[in-house]
């Protein structure tokens, strides 16, 4: 009962409606419904080919959604409807900033470079679209010294420091990710969609991204949501837990409770053919004896 | 075993017997290659009938040059340089060490006094000397030269190497005043005209694709067209209009621009191969009209007596006007003036491109370029319009191209549609490549090796000496630009400067190295 007030005091950042997306004859996300809450960590967890990835590349523009509306309201209140917009409008006006499974780096371009790239739309307008900055205005070099501070201010965030002056290429795996969530983050987003980020790495440097994504969340006030396979992360830092399966949800609710939700279990181990009747009986008795114990 | 027991002595005649097999085998190699190249030729005699020449002492020559090289390859280069090796390793001085030895002080007073004896008494010796010797009083003469001018550079290479730019423009600026003293007006036309601005416009042209290819990564085929559309821009409203090339310079830069967005939209959602095609489909389109629409452009013909530059509409170069530069200033009549003017002019225009360019490299939009080259995907993700990034790429590179071909007409006096083919294009994007994407000092060397270098070809008297009369080197210049390329390509894969210059850093300034850039996918 205690979930339930606590959705009602929460103020949705982003709100996923019956979202459906078709590649030909294959239903990739059918009907799914659900919302990322202000200031929390959200994971979207699944087993492999749930329709994790493509839920996010709806939510960022990267793929055009078959039916369905995703609304993103910022802070100032304003709305955007995600799924009309492109792709780069969705990080430039709606504020939603996202990164790869695959990373996805300027490699030739320096740690610092790439962060400065981040910030290309705030640096167009004080370059007054190239022509004020050609001609040498004070007002870009300002803004471009502010933008150095910006991502200075970064790179101590992900600890890279010490190699700024690297080409992004030749950073190892783990700050690779660091420097991807940096380089969001100089985009000066309200929404973090994170794909993956701690595919690949140690359980050290998994920590170290822990501690990265949290103090993201207490410094900026950026909510974020995050796909991940790694248990240890999601159940660490997570606040809110959707799971999908097949392209549809089920199961919505704080990481304890999808813990034990056996449609979730089931999901991810399996369950023998003689068994299904019993699990299905187990959840029909949860949902009598508790309904309220899933939101919505 | 056998190595072990091996004495010099016998790995010495091992070497030279297996430098002799294989020089028989390179000969072989090129005798039956060049058999039916060389050896054969199909002409036509007085009676108009089909007619075999036999060409066996050319043929002869070209399979000697084959083995004797390769045997000199084998028995002597290699082991020199794997000698090299071990010395290097054991001195510690790794990349000098050949240069060190090559740039001798004996060598160089030896060299300096032929040089200064021949610069002065070779018109007289050579006077005195049969006139098969005199082309090759001339090639020890300019290998004196370039031995000297090489050891002052090797000396001064720290020097050199931290102002680099500032010396290469001290260097242009007084190119030509120094052409003119040593060769005297109508001699320096040569120095002047064929080599540098020849090179100059090459340069520009090659710093204006550099921005669509090596910057954004987007391959452009058709970037001669760009030229074209600047070089009848000015053409043609010149001689219908009569406005004068101050007017006309920038015209020619907007009209390039705009047919360089006109080409950008469509190919927008092209990436790689698809966009060259396209790319190289609309050069031939912009040839193709500038042949057919003879009404405006006389077709093939193409427009001649195109009006000159002044020089701010101070001085004009027209021999009957009344305020003619020679005129005003009381010398003696010659076209050279002009060519020096144009000089100044072409370098301006190529100060200008570099000049914008490495601003733009520091702006938002040319690292947008960069990230663009870099990952495109990566770039949407952060909010950036890779639609106006790429417009704009094309748009800019474009314009330098449109204010090459202004310039082009103007020193040419007369533009036609033969001058605007694939080739040039395909020159040009070599130049690019050789001299490595995105650098520009990289490029203007590629550049002058490439066009100075074919230009020395027309030169080189000597070798007619070797190949007979009837060689014309020039004919000879695109074999030898293709064996420059692939030589540089092996060296070099990243061209002359592979590595990127990062636009920003926190601590210090370290060249990105060219296996960590990528070349764009389209």
């Amino acid at each position: 009962m205690a979930l339930e007030t606590d959705t009602m005091t929460k103020d949705p950042i982003l709100k996923v409606d019956h979202l459906s997306m078709r590649f030909g004859g294959l239903m990739a996300i059918n009907d799914l419904s659900f919302e990322a809450y202000r200031g929390d960590i959200t994971a979207l967890i699944g087993p492999n080919g749930a329709g994790k990835t493509t839920v996010f590349n709806c939510i960022t523009g990267f793929y055009k959604p078959t039916m369905g509306m995703i609304t993103m309201r910022q802070k100032a209140g304003k709305e955007y409807l995600l799924e009309r917009m492109s792709d780069f409008e969705v990080n430039r006006d709606a504020k939603v900033a996202r990164t790869f499974q695959n990373i996805r780096l300027f490699s030739g371009l320096t740690v610092l470079e790439n962060l400065l790239v981040a910030q290309h739309n705030k640096l167009m307008l004080a370059s007054g679209y190239t022509v004020l900055g050609l001609l040498g205005f004070p007002a870009y070099k300002k803004a471009a010294a502010q933008s150095i501070e910006q991502a200075k201010y970064w790179l101590e965030k992900a600890n890279l420091t010490d190699r700024a002056d690297d080409p992004a290429g030749d950073l190892p795996y783990g700050a690779q990710r660091r420097l991807e969530i940096a380089r969001a983050m100089c985009t000066g987003p309200e929404f973090l969609c994170l794909d993956e980020p701690a595919a690949g790495l140690n359980p050290r440097e998994s920590l170290v991204l822990n501690e990265l994504l949290r103090s993201i969340r207490k410094d900026t006030g950026t909510s974020i949501l995050l796909i991940e396979h790694d248990m240890s992360v999601v159940m660490e830092i997570s606040d809110h837990v959707v799971v999908l399966e097949y392209g549809q949800k089920i199961s919505d609710g704080n990481p304890e409770h999808v813990k034990h939700d056996p449609k979730v279990i089931a999901a991810y181990l399996g369950v023998e053919d003689d068994e299904v009747e019993e699990v299905i009986e187990q959840i029909e008795e949860i949902a009598v004896a508790a309904p309220g114990d899933t939101p919505k | 075993m056998a190595n072990i027991t091996n004495t010099p002595e016998s790995a010495g005649s091992n070497l030279m017997a297996r430098a002799l097999r294989e020089a028989f085998y390179a000969g072989l190699v090129a005798l039956g290659l060049f058999v039916l190249f060389v050896g054969l030729k199909t002409d036509q005699n007085i009676l108009n009938e089909l007619i075999l020449v036999q060409r066996w002492g050319l043929l002869a020559i070209f399979v000697v040059i084959a083995a004797v090289g390769r045997f000199l390859s084998v028995a002597y280069i290699r082991p020199f340089l794997a000698r090299q090796k071990v010395t290097n390793a054991v001195t510690g001085l790794l990349p000098d060490s050949v240069a060190t030895r090559f740039f001798r002080v004996p060598i160089v007073v030896v060299a300096a006094v032929i040089a200064i004896l021949l610069i002065f008494a070779g018109n007289a010796i050579a006077a005195a000397l049969p006139a098969v010797l005199v082309p090759w009083v001339t090639m020890i003469r300019a290998l004196a030269i370039i031995y000297v001018l090489a050891f002052g550079f090797f000396y001064f290479r720290v020097y050199i190497a931290a102002h680099f730019n500032t010396l290469a423009i001290i260097a242009l600026i007084f190119y030509p005043p120094v052409m003119v003293y040593f060769f005297g007006y109508q001699g320096s036309l040569k120095y002047v005209d064929n080599f540098g601005i020849q090179i100059l416009i090459y340069v520009m042209l090659a710093w204006g694709l550099n921005i669509v290819v090596g910057l954004a990564g987007l391959l452009d085929l058709g970037y001669v067209a760009f030229y074209a559309v600047g070089a009848y821009s000015y053409a043609l409203l010149s001689s219908y209009f009569g406005l004068s090339f101050w007017v006309l310079l920038p015209m020619a830069g907007i009209f390039a621009a705009l047919w360089g967005i006109i080409l950008g939209f469509p190919v927008l959602r092209l990436k790689g191969d698809y966009l060259a095609i396209v790319t190289l489909a609309f050069g031939e389109i912009i040839r193709l009209v500038l042949i057919n629409w003879t009404a405006v452009t006389k077709g093939t013909f193409g427009i001649s007596g195109i009006a000159k530059a002044s020089v701010f509409g101070i001085w004009s170069f027209d021999v009957s006007a009344t305020n003619n530069f020679a005129k005003v200033f009381g010398l003696p009549m010659s076209s050279a003036y002009y060519k020096i003017f144009l000089f100044y002019l072409i370098l301006a225009l190529c100060l200008l491109t570099a000049f914008v360019t490495i601003r733009l490299r520091r702006m938002p939009i040319g690292r947008a370029w960069e990230a663009l080259r870099e990952d495109e995907i990566a770039c949407r993700s952060l909010g950036i319009n890779t639609v106006t990034t790429k417009l704009t790429a094309f748009a800019t590179g474009a314009m330098f191209g449109g204010f090459a071909g202004s310039f082009f007409a103007v020193r040419q006096g007369f533009v036609s549609p033969e001058s605007f083919v694939f080739l040039e294009s395909a020159i040009i994007l070599a130049i690019v490549v050789l001299g490595g994407m995105g650098s520009l000092v990289g490029i203007a060397v590629a550049a002058t090796v490439m066009i100075g270098g074919t230009e020395l070809l027309r030169e080189m008297t000597i070798l007619k000496q070797i190949f007979g009369p009837d060689f014309t080197p020039e004919l000879y210049r695109m074999l030898i630009f293709g064996l420059a390329m692939i030589i540089v390509m092996v060296w070099k894969p990243r061209g002359f400067v592979g590595t990127r210059e990062p636009t920003a850093f926190l601590r210090e300034r370290k060249s990105v190295s060219g296996s960590f850039t990528k070349e764009g996918h389209g």
